[in-house]
Protein backbone atom coordinates (compact mmCIF):
# COMPACT_ATOMS: atom_id res chain seq x y z
CA UNK A 1 0.00 0.00 0.00
CA UNK A 2 2.36 1.98 1.11
CA UNK A 3 4.32 0.88 -1.91
CA UNK A 4 1.78 1.77 -4.45
CA UNK A 5 1.42 6.01 -2.84
CA UNK A 6 5.19 6.13 -3.12
CA UNK A 7 4.89 5.48 -7.22
CA UNK A 8 1.46 7.16 -7.41
CA UNK A 9 3.57 10.22 -5.61
CA UNK A 10 6.29 9.70 -8.14
CA UNK A 11 4.58 9.56 -10.92
CA UNK A 12 2.26 12.75 -9.77
CA UNK A 13 5.75 14.62 -9.30
CA UNK A 14 7.02 13.55 -12.78
CA UNK A 15 3.68 14.66 -14.61
CA UNK A 16 4.32 17.79 -12.64
CA UNK A 17 7.51 18.29 -14.11
CA UNK A 18 6.64 17.51 -17.56
CA UNK A 19 9.19 14.56 -18.11
CA UNK A 20 5.62 12.08 -18.64
CA UNK A 21 4.46 13.70 -21.27
CA UNK A 22 8.42 14.12 -23.03
CA UNK A 23 8.77 10.37 -21.94
CA UNK A 24 5.80 9.39 -24.20
CA UNK A 25 6.91 11.69 -27.11
CA UNK A 26 9.11 8.29 -28.01
CA UNK A 27 6.28 6.09 -27.84
CA UNK A 28 6.50 5.02 -31.44
CA UNK A 29 9.94 4.87 -31.25
CA UNK A 30 9.80 2.43 -28.21
CA UNK A 31 7.25 0.43 -29.47
CA UNK A 32 9.23 -0.18 -33.02
CA UNK A 33 12.76 -0.59 -31.27
CA UNK A 34 10.69 -2.92 -28.20
CA UNK A 35 9.89 -5.09 -31.41
CA UNK A 36 13.93 -5.43 -32.64
CA UNK A 37 14.79 -5.69 -29.08
CA UNK A 38 13.15 -9.01 -28.70
CA UNK A 39 13.56 -10.65 -31.67
CA UNK A 40 17.26 -10.15 -31.44
CA UNK A 41 17.29 -11.64 -27.78
CA UNK A 42 14.66 -14.73 -29.10
CA UNK A 43 16.53 -15.24 -32.36
CA UNK A 44 19.84 -15.52 -30.16
CA UNK A 45 18.25 -16.83 -27.47
CA UNK A 46 16.66 -20.09 -29.22
CA UNK A 47 19.70 -20.57 -30.59
CA UNK A 48 21.25 -20.83 -27.62
CA UNK A 49 18.58 -23.21 -26.06
CA UNK A 50 18.87 -25.28 -29.23
CA UNK A 51 22.46 -25.80 -28.74
CA UNK A 52 22.87 -25.50 -25.07
CA UNK A 53 20.22 -28.31 -24.24
CA UNK A 54 21.76 -30.78 -26.71
CA UNK A 55 25.20 -30.24 -25.55
CA UNK A 56 24.59 -30.42 -22.55
CA UNK A 57 22.84 -33.43 -22.31
CA UNK A 58 25.54 -35.05 -24.83
CA UNK A 59 28.21 -33.88 -22.01
CA UNK A 60 26.47 -35.75 -19.06
CA UNK A 61 26.39 -38.94 -20.65
CA UNK A 62 29.30 -40.93 -18.91
CA UNK A 63 31.03 -41.62 -22.56
CA UNK A 64 31.49 -38.18 -22.82
CA UNK A 65 32.56 -37.30 -18.92
CA UNK A 66 35.94 -36.84 -19.41
CA UNK A 67 35.56 -34.02 -22.19
CA UNK A 68 32.77 -32.51 -20.11
CA UNK A 69 35.02 -30.06 -18.05
CA UNK A 70 36.71 -29.32 -21.03
CA UNK A 71 34.04 -27.81 -23.32
CA UNK A 72 32.55 -26.18 -19.76
CA UNK A 73 36.20 -24.30 -19.81
CA UNK A 74 35.86 -23.43 -23.33
CA UNK A 75 32.47 -21.95 -22.81
CA UNK A 76 33.24 -20.23 -19.81
CA UNK A 77 35.80 -18.57 -21.90
CA UNK A 78 32.85 -16.95 -24.08
CA UNK A 79 31.52 -15.62 -20.88
CA UNK A 80 34.77 -14.08 -19.32
CA UNK A 81 35.76 -12.22 -22.65
CA UNK A 82 33.82 -8.60 -21.39
CA UNK A 83 30.53 -8.35 -23.80
CA UNK A 84 31.54 -5.57 -25.19
CA UNK A 85 34.77 -7.23 -26.98
CA UNK A 86 33.10 -10.31 -27.46
CA UNK A 87 30.52 -8.26 -29.82
CA UNK A 88 33.68 -6.28 -31.29
CA UNK A 89 35.32 -9.68 -32.40
CA UNK A 90 31.82 -10.64 -33.94
CA UNK A 91 31.91 -7.25 -35.48
CA UNK A 92 35.21 -7.80 -37.28
CA UNK A 93 34.37 -11.31 -38.71
CA UNK A 94 30.78 -11.26 -39.66
CA UNK A 95 30.59 -7.28 -40.28
CA UNK A 96 27.76 -5.16 -38.62
CA UNK A 97 23.87 -5.49 -38.56
CA UNK A 98 22.15 -7.97 -37.00
CA UNK A 99 23.71 -11.43 -37.22
CA UNK A 100 26.90 -10.73 -35.56
CA UNK A 101 25.04 -9.19 -32.48
CA UNK A 102 22.78 -12.32 -32.40
CA UNK A 103 26.06 -14.18 -32.07
CA UNK A 104 27.51 -12.42 -29.29
CA UNK A 105 24.07 -12.70 -27.62
CA UNK A 106 24.05 -16.44 -28.05
CA UNK A 107 27.37 -16.89 -26.87
CA UNK A 108 27.03 -15.37 -23.94
CA UNK A 109 23.44 -16.90 -23.02
CA UNK A 110 25.02 -20.34 -24.14
CA UNK A 111 26.74 -20.85 -21.22
CA UNK A 112 24.60 -20.85 -18.16
CA UNK A 113 22.30 -23.00 -20.45
CA UNK A 114 25.26 -25.79 -20.89
CA UNK A 115 26.08 -25.30 -17.10
CA UNK A 116 22.27 -26.10 -15.52
CA UNK A 117 21.49 -28.76 -18.52
CA UNK A 118 25.01 -30.66 -17.23
CA UNK A 119 23.98 -30.03 -13.24
CA UNK A 120 21.00 -30.97 -13.85
CA UNK A 121 21.44 -34.09 -15.63
CA UNK A 122 24.38 -34.81 -12.78
CA UNK A 123 22.28 -34.36 -9.77
CA UNK A 124 20.00 -36.95 -10.95
CA UNK A 125 20.75 -39.90 -8.67
CA UNK A 126 22.55 -42.45 -9.74
CA UNK A 127 20.19 -45.16 -8.36
CA UNK A 128 17.10 -43.48 -10.32
CA UNK A 129 19.05 -44.45 -13.60
CA UNK A 130 20.06 -47.67 -12.41
CA UNK A 131 16.36 -48.53 -11.54
CA UNK A 132 15.17 -47.28 -14.88
CA UNK A 133 17.65 -49.81 -16.31
CA UNK A 134 16.98 -52.78 -13.97
CA UNK A 135 13.57 -52.43 -14.94
CA UNK A 136 14.21 -52.37 -19.56
CA UNK A 137 14.47 -48.91 -19.95
CA UNK A 138 16.32 -48.05 -23.31
CA UNK A 139 19.04 -45.23 -22.21
CA UNK A 140 16.85 -42.94 -24.70
CA UNK A 141 13.81 -43.95 -22.40
CA UNK A 142 15.85 -42.81 -19.40
CA UNK A 143 16.77 -39.86 -20.48
CA UNK A 144 13.36 -38.74 -21.61
CA UNK A 145 10.94 -40.61 -18.44
CA UNK A 146 13.64 -40.17 -15.68
CA UNK A 147 16.46 -38.08 -16.21
CA UNK A 148 15.23 -34.66 -17.69
CA UNK A 149 11.59 -34.79 -16.08
CA UNK A 150 14.52 -34.58 -12.68
CA UNK A 151 16.78 -31.96 -13.97
CA UNK A 152 14.13 -29.55 -15.83
CA UNK A 153 13.82 -27.67 -12.83
CA UNK A 154 17.49 -26.67 -13.06
CA UNK A 155 17.80 -26.57 -16.75
CA UNK A 156 15.14 -24.07 -16.79
CA UNK A 157 16.64 -22.34 -14.02
CA UNK A 158 19.76 -21.76 -16.32
CA UNK A 159 17.64 -20.76 -19.01
CA UNK A 160 15.89 -18.16 -17.14
CA UNK A 161 19.11 -16.50 -15.82
CA UNK A 162 20.84 -16.59 -19.61
CA UNK A 163 17.53 -14.80 -21.33
CA UNK A 164 17.74 -12.46 -18.30
CA UNK A 165 21.31 -11.83 -18.89
CA UNK A 166 20.82 -11.91 -22.57
CA UNK A 167 17.38 -9.40 -22.88
CA UNK A 168 19.29 -7.00 -20.76
CA UNK A 169 22.19 -6.96 -23.01
CA UNK A 170 20.50 -6.32 -25.96
CA UNK A 171 20.86 -2.72 -25.85
CA UNK A 172 24.77 -3.24 -27.10
CA UNK A 173 23.62 -4.57 -30.08
CA UNK A 174 22.74 -0.87 -31.13
CA UNK A 175 27.05 -0.48 -31.49
CA UNK A 176 27.53 -2.95 -34.28
CA UNK A 177 24.20 -1.49 -35.84
CA UNK A 178 22.06 -4.72 -34.44
CA UNK A 179 19.25 -2.46 -33.39
CA UNK A 180 16.99 -2.88 -30.44
CA UNK A 181 16.16 -0.03 -27.82
CA UNK A 182 19.82 0.57 -27.45
CA UNK A 183 19.45 2.93 -29.84
CA UNK A 184 17.08 5.23 -27.40
CA UNK A 185 20.16 4.99 -24.75
CA UNK A 186 23.14 5.56 -26.61
CA UNK A 187 21.71 8.01 -28.20
CA UNK A 188 20.12 9.91 -25.51
CA UNK A 189 23.72 9.73 -24.02
CA UNK A 190 25.21 10.83 -26.91
CA UNK A 191 23.15 13.97 -27.05
CA UNK A 192 22.85 14.15 -23.28
CA UNK A 193 18.84 13.68 -23.28
CA UNK A 194 17.99 11.71 -20.29
CA UNK A 195 14.28 11.44 -21.43
CA UNK A 196 15.68 9.52 -24.56
CA UNK A 197 17.91 7.62 -22.21
CA UNK A 198 14.92 6.25 -20.34
CA UNK A 199 12.90 5.86 -22.98
CA UNK A 200 15.16 3.37 -23.75
CA UNK A 201 16.34 2.31 -20.55
CA UNK A 202 13.47 1.56 -18.68
CA UNK A 203 11.64 -0.46 -21.23
CA UNK A 204 14.73 -2.81 -21.36
CA UNK A 205 14.49 -3.19 -17.61
CA UNK A 206 11.04 -3.56 -17.50
CA UNK A 207 11.23 -6.21 -20.38
CA UNK A 208 14.08 -7.93 -18.55
CA UNK A 209 11.90 -8.54 -15.55
CA UNK A 210 9.03 -9.62 -17.62
CA UNK A 211 10.86 -11.98 -19.42
CA UNK A 212 12.30 -13.35 -16.31
CA UNK A 213 8.65 -13.57 -14.86
CA UNK A 214 6.97 -15.51 -18.06
CA UNK A 215 10.55 -18.18 -17.32
CA UNK A 216 9.83 -18.01 -13.81
CA UNK A 217 5.93 -19.28 -14.38
CA UNK A 218 7.20 -21.65 -17.36
CA UNK A 219 9.20 -23.48 -14.14
CA UNK A 220 6.29 -23.21 -12.18
CA UNK A 221 3.47 -24.91 -14.89
CA UNK A 222 5.96 -27.18 -16.72
CA UNK A 223 8.20 -29.13 -14.29
CA UNK A 224 6.41 -32.26 -12.91
CA UNK A 225 4.88 -31.74 -9.45
CA UNK A 226 7.04 -34.62 -7.33
CA UNK A 227 10.10 -32.97 -8.09
CA UNK A 228 8.63 -29.31 -8.03
CA UNK A 229 10.27 -27.26 -4.89
CA UNK A 230 7.63 -24.42 -5.51
CA UNK A 231 4.31 -26.48 -5.24
CA UNK B 1 14.75 -71.42 -13.21
CA UNK B 2 17.87 -69.47 -12.70
CA UNK B 3 21.15 -71.42 -13.62
CA UNK B 4 24.54 -69.60 -13.29
CA UNK B 5 27.65 -71.89 -15.10
CA UNK B 6 31.18 -70.71 -14.38
CA UNK B 7 29.80 -67.23 -14.18
CA UNK B 8 32.94 -64.87 -13.39
CA UNK B 9 33.25 -61.12 -13.66
CA UNK B 10 36.57 -59.46 -13.91
CA UNK B 11 36.58 -55.31 -12.95
CA UNK B 12 40.55 -54.91 -14.80
CA UNK B 13 42.87 -56.83 -12.44
CA UNK B 14 39.98 -57.50 -9.63
CA UNK B 15 38.19 -60.59 -10.18
CA UNK B 16 34.78 -59.49 -8.38
CA UNK B 17 33.20 -63.16 -8.92
CA UNK B 18 34.88 -65.94 -9.31
CA UNK B 19 33.78 -69.22 -11.30
CA UNK B 20 30.03 -69.61 -9.21
CA UNK B 21 27.82 -72.04 -10.32
CA UNK B 22 24.19 -72.58 -8.89
CA UNK B 23 21.03 -73.18 -9.62
CA UNK B 24 17.70 -71.33 -7.89
CA UNK B 25 15.27 -73.93 -8.64
CA UNK B 26 11.35 -72.13 -9.34
CA UNK B 27 9.36 -70.52 -6.46
CA UNK B 28 12.50 -70.35 -4.16
CA UNK B 29 14.11 -67.34 -2.41
CA UNK B 30 18.10 -67.50 -2.85
CA UNK B 31 19.46 -65.08 -0.06
CA UNK B 32 23.20 -63.94 -1.79
CA UNK B 33 24.46 -63.49 1.56
CA UNK B 34 28.18 -62.39 2.26
CA UNK B 35 30.28 -59.34 3.64
CA UNK B 36 30.51 -56.00 1.29
CA UNK B 37 32.56 -56.43 -1.50
CA UNK B 38 31.78 -60.35 -1.46
CA UNK B 39 30.34 -59.88 -4.69
CA UNK B 40 27.13 -60.52 -4.20
CA UNK B 41 25.61 -57.79 -5.97
CA UNK B 42 27.58 -58.10 -8.93
CA UNK B 43 26.69 -61.73 -9.17
CA UNK B 44 22.50 -60.66 -8.52
CA UNK B 45 23.45 -57.90 -11.35
CA UNK B 46 24.63 -60.61 -13.72
CA UNK B 47 21.17 -62.01 -14.16
CA UNK B 48 19.35 -58.97 -15.44
CA UNK B 49 23.02 -58.02 -17.40
CA UNK B 50 23.04 -54.58 -15.68
CA UNK B 51 26.60 -56.14 -15.68
CA UNK B 52 27.70 -57.90 -18.33
CA UNK B 53 29.75 -61.54 -16.92
CA UNK B 54 33.50 -61.68 -18.17
CA UNK B 55 33.05 -65.35 -18.37
CA UNK B 56 30.82 -67.97 -17.80
CA UNK B 57 26.67 -68.21 -18.85
CA UNK B 58 23.37 -67.26 -17.22
CA UNK B 59 20.46 -69.08 -17.42
CA UNK B 60 17.15 -67.34 -16.59
CA UNK B 61 13.91 -69.71 -17.50
CA UNK B 62 16.24 -72.15 -19.64
CA UNK B 63 17.28 -68.77 -22.20
CA UNK B 64 20.93 -68.28 -22.14
CA UNK B 65 20.67 -64.29 -20.71
CA UNK B 66 23.14 -62.68 -23.40
CA UNK B 67 21.12 -64.44 -25.85
CA UNK B 68 18.32 -62.09 -25.09
CA UNK B 69 17.90 -58.71 -25.94
CA UNK B 70 18.75 -57.06 -22.46
CA UNK B 71 15.88 -54.37 -22.83
CA UNK B 72 13.69 -57.46 -22.79
CA UNK B 73 15.45 -59.62 -20.65
CA UNK B 74 14.96 -56.69 -17.85
CA UNK B 75 11.54 -55.94 -18.76
CA UNK B 76 10.48 -59.86 -17.88
CA UNK B 77 12.40 -59.71 -14.05
CA UNK B 78 11.39 -57.44 -11.63
CA UNK B 79 13.70 -55.46 -9.70
CA UNK B 80 13.99 -53.98 -5.98
CA UNK B 81 17.06 -51.97 -4.78
CA UNK B 82 17.78 -50.98 -1.53
CA UNK B 83 17.19 -47.00 -2.55
CA UNK B 84 13.89 -47.84 -3.53
CA UNK B 85 14.16 -45.59 -6.46
CA UNK B 86 10.52 -44.54 -6.84
CA UNK B 87 10.85 -41.44 -9.89
CA UNK B 88 10.26 -38.45 -8.12
CA UNK B 89 8.46 -36.98 -11.06
CA UNK B 90 5.48 -39.58 -10.93
CA UNK B 91 2.94 -40.18 -8.78
CA UNK B 92 2.79 -43.97 -7.26
CA UNK B 93 0.30 -44.95 -10.07
CA UNK B 94 2.97 -44.31 -12.48
CA UNK B 95 5.38 -45.61 -11.05
CA UNK B 96 3.90 -48.77 -10.69
CA UNK B 97 2.68 -48.48 -13.87
CA UNK B 98 6.16 -48.16 -15.65
CA UNK B 99 6.96 -51.66 -16.73
CA UNK B 100 3.29 -52.42 -17.69
CA UNK B 101 4.08 -48.60 -19.94
CA UNK B 102 7.36 -49.88 -21.27
CA UNK B 103 5.31 -52.87 -22.89
CA UNK B 104 2.43 -51.07 -24.21
CA UNK B 105 -0.35 -52.39 -21.89
CA UNK B 106 -3.72 -50.92 -22.42
CA UNK B 107 -3.81 -48.17 -19.95
CA UNK B 108 -7.57 -49.22 -18.58
CA UNK B 109 -5.60 -52.47 -17.96
CA UNK B 110 -2.47 -51.07 -16.05
CA UNK B 111 -3.89 -48.87 -14.28
CA UNK B 112 -6.54 -51.38 -12.30
CA UNK B 113 -3.60 -53.63 -12.00
CA UNK B 114 -1.63 -50.82 -10.20
CA UNK B 115 -4.83 -50.28 -7.77
CA UNK B 116 -4.78 -54.11 -7.34
CA UNK B 117 -0.79 -54.10 -6.12
CA UNK B 118 -1.66 -51.11 -3.67
CA UNK B 119 -4.37 -53.53 -1.78
CA UNK B 120 -2.20 -56.42 -2.64
CA UNK B 121 1.11 -54.51 -0.35
CA UNK B 122 -1.79 -53.01 2.05
CA UNK B 123 -2.29 -49.58 1.14
CA UNK B 124 -5.15 -48.23 0.20
CA UNK B 125 -5.09 -47.29 -3.50
CA UNK B 126 -7.87 -44.57 -2.66
CA UNK B 127 -5.29 -42.43 -0.80
CA UNK B 128 -2.08 -43.42 -2.40
CA UNK B 129 -2.09 -43.98 -6.53
CA UNK B 130 -2.06 -39.98 -6.95
CA UNK B 131 0.57 -39.34 -4.36
CA UNK B 132 4.27 -38.56 -5.12
CA UNK B 133 6.98 -40.40 -3.63
CA UNK B 134 8.47 -37.29 -1.12
CA UNK B 135 4.63 -37.19 0.35
CA UNK B 136 5.69 -41.46 1.58
CA UNK B 137 7.21 -42.88 4.78
CA UNK B 138 10.25 -45.29 3.62
CA UNK B 139 8.18 -48.11 4.56
CA UNK B 140 5.36 -47.00 2.54
CA UNK B 141 7.61 -46.38 -0.47
CA UNK B 142 9.14 -49.96 -0.88
CA UNK B 143 6.06 -51.38 -0.84
CA UNK B 144 5.33 -49.43 -3.56
CA UNK B 145 8.88 -50.42 -4.56
CA UNK B 146 7.63 -54.08 -4.29
CA UNK B 147 4.22 -53.57 -6.04
CA UNK B 148 6.18 -51.89 -9.32
CA UNK B 149 8.57 -54.71 -9.21
CA UNK B 150 5.71 -57.23 -9.59
CA UNK B 151 3.57 -54.86 -12.16
CA UNK B 152 3.97 -56.87 -14.86
CA UNK B 153 3.41 -60.65 -13.44
CA UNK B 154 7.35 -60.88 -13.47
CA UNK B 155 8.74 -64.75 -12.80
CA UNK B 156 11.46 -63.48 -11.13
CA UNK B 157 12.42 -60.97 -8.70
CA UNK B 158 15.68 -59.20 -7.75
CA UNK B 159 16.16 -57.97 -4.68
CA UNK B 160 19.02 -55.80 -3.81
CA UNK B 161 18.85 -55.72 -0.14
CA UNK B 162 15.68 -54.36 -0.23
CA UNK B 163 14.58 -53.83 3.53
CA UNK B 164 18.03 -52.60 4.35
CA UNK B 165 17.14 -48.64 4.24
CA UNK B 166 14.29 -49.20 6.68
CA UNK B 167 14.20 -48.95 10.29
CA UNK B 168 13.90 -52.84 12.46
CA UNK B 169 10.21 -52.61 13.19
CA UNK B 170 8.73 -51.63 9.91
CA UNK B 171 11.91 -53.76 8.07
CA UNK B 172 9.98 -57.19 10.22
CA UNK B 173 6.59 -55.90 9.23
CA UNK B 174 7.71 -55.69 5.76
CA UNK B 175 9.83 -59.30 5.45
CA UNK B 176 6.39 -60.50 6.97
CA UNK B 177 4.36 -58.67 4.50
CA UNK B 178 6.55 -59.74 1.67
CA UNK B 179 6.52 -64.09 2.43
CA UNK B 180 2.95 -64.11 2.91
CA UNK B 181 3.06 -62.42 -0.74
CA UNK B 182 5.83 -64.70 -1.67
CA UNK B 183 3.70 -67.84 -0.50
CA UNK B 184 1.01 -66.69 -2.54
CA UNK B 185 2.72 -65.47 -5.99
CA UNK B 186 5.79 -68.29 -5.75
CA UNK B 187 8.48 -66.17 -7.36
CA UNK B 188 11.86 -67.24 -8.03
CA UNK B 189 13.73 -64.19 -6.14
CA UNK B 190 17.20 -63.71 -5.78
CA UNK B 191 18.05 -61.95 -2.59
CA UNK B 192 20.78 -59.45 -1.47
CA UNK B 193 21.47 -59.12 1.85
CA UNK B 194 24.10 -58.95 4.35
CA UNK B 195 21.67 -59.57 7.35
CA UNK B 196 21.97 -63.31 8.35
CA UNK B 197 18.93 -63.17 10.54
CA UNK B 198 16.75 -61.54 7.37
CA UNK B 199 18.76 -64.28 5.39
CA UNK B 200 17.62 -67.50 7.58
CA UNK B 201 13.97 -65.83 7.90
CA UNK B 202 13.32 -65.49 3.84
CA UNK B 203 15.80 -67.99 2.31
CA UNK B 204 14.31 -71.17 0.80
CA UNK B 205 18.46 -71.32 0.32
CA UNK B 206 21.25 -69.27 1.38
CA UNK B 207 24.73 -68.84 -0.98
CA UNK B 208 27.13 -67.51 1.04
CA UNK B 209 30.03 -65.66 -1.14
CA UNK B 210 33.43 -64.37 0.38
CA UNK B 211 35.89 -62.63 -2.17
CA UNK B 212 33.87 -63.33 -5.39
CA UNK B 213 33.71 -66.96 -4.62
CA UNK B 214 30.20 -68.80 -3.62
CA UNK B 215 31.38 -70.70 -0.15
CA UNK B 216 28.81 -72.62 0.51
CA UNK B 217 25.29 -72.89 -0.76
CA UNK B 218 22.54 -74.64 1.04
CA UNK B 219 19.56 -74.68 3.01
CA UNK B 220 19.32 -71.74 5.53
CA UNK B 221 18.74 -74.85 8.56
CA UNK B 222 22.11 -77.16 6.67
CA UNK B 223 23.76 -73.65 6.52
CA UNK B 224 23.48 -73.21 10.74
CA UNK B 225 24.35 -76.39 11.78
CA UNK B 226 26.84 -77.39 9.09
CA UNK B 227 28.69 -74.32 8.30
CA UNK B 228 31.86 -75.75 5.60
CA UNK B 229 34.27 -73.55 7.02
CA UNK B 230 35.87 -71.44 9.96
CA UNK B 231 34.74 -68.14 7.88
CA UNK B 232 30.97 -69.04 7.33
CA UNK B 233 30.41 -70.28 10.97
CA UNK B 234 31.88 -66.93 12.16
CA UNK B 235 29.60 -65.17 9.47
CA UNK B 236 26.48 -66.48 10.71
CA UNK B 237 27.48 -66.29 13.85
CA UNK B 238 28.28 -68.19 17.40
CA UNK B 239 24.40 -68.44 17.90
CA UNK B 240 24.20 -70.51 15.22
CA UNK B 241 22.29 -73.29 16.88
CA UNK B 242 19.89 -70.91 18.74
CA UNK B 243 18.86 -69.24 15.61
CA UNK B 244 17.49 -72.64 14.11
CA UNK B 245 15.23 -72.36 16.43
CA UNK B 246 13.35 -70.04 14.58
CA UNK B 247 13.80 -72.67 11.51
CA UNK B 248 12.99 -75.37 13.41
CA UNK B 249 8.88 -76.20 14.11
CA UNK B 250 7.40 -77.55 17.04
CA UNK B 251 6.50 -81.13 15.24
CA UNK B 252 10.42 -81.38 14.95
CA UNK B 253 11.02 -82.02 18.70
CA UNK B 254 7.27 -83.23 19.72
CA UNK B 255 6.45 -86.24 21.58
CA UNK B 256 3.33 -86.93 19.02
CA UNK B 257 0.68 -89.25 20.54
CA UNK B 258 0.93 -88.64 24.00
CA UNK B 259 -0.57 -90.79 26.89
CA UNK B 260 -3.65 -88.66 28.06
CA UNK B 261 -6.49 -89.13 30.73
CA UNK B 262 -9.80 -88.30 31.05
CA UNK B 263 -11.65 -86.07 33.45
CA UNK B 264 -13.88 -89.58 34.20
CA UNK B 265 -10.91 -91.58 34.65
CA UNK B 266 -10.22 -92.88 37.91
CA UNK B 267 -6.93 -91.74 39.55
CA UNK B 268 -5.18 -95.25 39.26
CA UNK B 269 -5.29 -95.55 35.67
CA UNK B 270 -3.49 -91.82 35.74
CA UNK B 271 -0.58 -93.59 38.10
CA UNK B 272 -0.68 -96.55 36.50
CA UNK B 273 0.28 -94.73 32.81
CA UNK B 274 2.74 -92.06 34.25
CA UNK B 275 4.47 -94.94 35.97
CA UNK B 276 4.24 -97.01 32.54
CA UNK B 277 5.72 -93.76 30.65
CA UNK B 278 8.00 -92.79 33.54
CA UNK B 279 6.75 -89.89 33.22
CA UNK B 280 5.94 -86.63 36.22
CA UNK B 281 2.57 -85.75 35.01
CA UNK B 282 0.36 -86.18 32.51
CA UNK B 283 -2.29 -84.12 30.54
CA UNK B 284 -5.79 -84.47 30.66
CA UNK B 285 -7.96 -84.14 28.00
CA UNK B 286 -11.80 -83.03 27.57
CA UNK B 287 -14.43 -85.46 25.59
CA UNK B 288 -13.33 -84.31 22.55
CA UNK B 289 -9.77 -84.10 23.16
CA UNK B 290 -9.18 -80.45 23.82
CA UNK B 291 -6.50 -80.01 26.74
CA UNK B 292 -7.55 -78.86 29.73
CA UNK B 293 -5.32 -79.77 32.78
CA UNK B 294 -2.86 -81.65 34.29
CA UNK B 295 -2.05 -84.48 36.65
CA UNK B 296 0.82 -84.82 38.87
CA UNK B 297 2.36 -88.18 39.97
CA UNK B 298 3.26 -86.60 43.19
CA UNK B 299 -0.18 -84.98 43.94
CA UNK B 300 -2.24 -87.75 43.26
CA UNK B 301 0.15 -90.81 44.61
CA UNK B 302 -2.01 -93.44 46.57
CA UNK B 303 -5.29 -91.23 46.45
CA UNK B 304 -8.57 -92.22 45.34
CA UNK B 305 -11.45 -90.66 43.57
CA UNK B 306 -11.47 -89.50 39.52
CA UNK B 307 -9.00 -87.39 38.04
CA UNK B 308 -11.40 -84.58 37.23
CA UNK B 309 -11.16 -83.71 41.25
CA UNK B 310 -6.99 -83.55 41.13
CA UNK B 311 -6.59 -81.39 37.75
CA UNK B 312 -4.32 -78.95 37.84
CA UNK B 313 -4.30 -75.97 35.39
CA UNK B 314 -1.83 -76.59 32.31
CA UNK B 315 1.61 -74.79 32.77
CA UNK B 316 2.16 -73.74 29.42
CA UNK B 317 0.86 -74.53 26.25
CA UNK B 318 2.50 -74.03 22.47
CA UNK B 319 0.89 -74.12 19.15
CA UNK B 320 2.30 -77.13 17.22
CA UNK B 321 2.38 -74.56 14.64
CA UNK B 322 5.26 -71.90 16.34
CA UNK B 323 8.69 -72.48 15.42
CA UNK B 324 11.10 -73.60 18.37
CA UNK B 325 12.34 -69.83 19.64
CA UNK B 326 8.64 -69.59 20.36
CA UNK B 327 8.67 -72.97 22.43
CA UNK B 328 11.60 -72.40 24.02
CA UNK B 329 10.80 -68.86 25.59
CA UNK B 330 7.54 -70.30 26.79
CA UNK B 331 9.89 -72.40 28.26
CA UNK B 332 11.91 -70.19 29.88
CA UNK B 333 9.54 -67.69 30.59
CA UNK B 334 7.57 -70.13 32.94
CA UNK B 335 10.46 -71.77 34.29
CA UNK B 336 8.91 -74.92 32.86
CA UNK B 337 10.76 -77.94 31.40
CA UNK B 338 7.54 -79.20 29.16
CA UNK B 339 5.13 -77.98 27.13
CA UNK B 340 1.73 -79.28 25.78
CA UNK B 341 1.30 -78.53 22.17
CA UNK B 342 -2.11 -78.00 21.06
CA UNK B 343 -3.67 -77.14 17.40
CA UNK B 344 -5.61 -73.91 16.30
CA UNK B 345 -8.45 -75.80 17.66
CA UNK B 346 -7.07 -76.49 21.11
CA UNK B 347 -6.82 -79.92 20.40
CA UNK B 348 -3.96 -82.08 22.53
CA UNK B 349 -1.66 -83.16 20.49
CA UNK B 350 1.67 -84.19 21.66
CA UNK B 351 4.37 -82.33 24.15
CA UNK B 352 7.53 -81.14 24.13
CA UNK B 353 10.27 -81.14 26.77
CA UNK B 354 13.41 -79.03 26.56
CA UNK B 355 15.68 -82.16 26.03
CA UNK B 356 13.59 -82.95 23.43
CA UNK B 357 14.50 -79.56 21.77
CA UNK B 358 17.99 -80.41 22.57
CA UNK B 359 17.91 -83.04 20.72
CA UNK B 360 15.89 -81.51 17.60
CA UNK B 361 19.33 -79.21 17.46
CA UNK B 362 21.80 -81.70 17.89
CA UNK B 363 20.49 -83.91 15.79
CA UNK B 364 22.81 -82.55 12.29
CA UNK B 365 25.63 -82.77 14.96
CA UNK B 366 25.60 -86.37 15.76
CA UNK B 367 26.46 -87.82 12.50
CA UNK B 368 30.16 -85.90 12.48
Amino acid sequence: MLLLLAVFACGAWLQAQGFLPSLLRYRGDVLYLIRGHLELAALSGALAIAVGLPLGIVLSRPRFEAYADMVIQVVNLGTTIPTLALIAIAMSVLGIGAPPAVFALFVLTLLPIVLNTVAGLRSVPGYLIEAARGMGMTPWQVLRRVELPNAVYVILAGVRTAMAINVGTVPLAFLIGGGGLGELIFTGIDLMEPTMLLAGAIPTALLAVLVDFAIGQAQFWLVPRGVNPLR
Amino acid sequence: MIRLDQVSKHFGPLVAVDRVDMEVPAGEVCVLLGPSGCGKTTTMKMINRLIEPSAGKIFVDGKDAASVDEVTLRRSIGYVIQQIGLFPNMTVEDNICVVPDLLGWPRRKSRARAADLLELVNLDPGIFLKRYPKQLSGGQQQRIGVARALAADPPVLLMDEPFGAIDPINREVIQDEFMKLQAELKKTVVFVSHDIDEAVKMASRIAIFRDGRLIQYDTPDAILARPVDAFVAEFVGSDRTLKRLRLLKVTDAMMADPPRVRAEDPIETAVKLMEEHGHASVVMVGPRGRARGVVRLEAVQGRKGVVGDHQEPLPGVVNVKSDLRTAVSEMFTHGLTWLACVDDEGFYKGYITQRGVSQALGAPYKDR
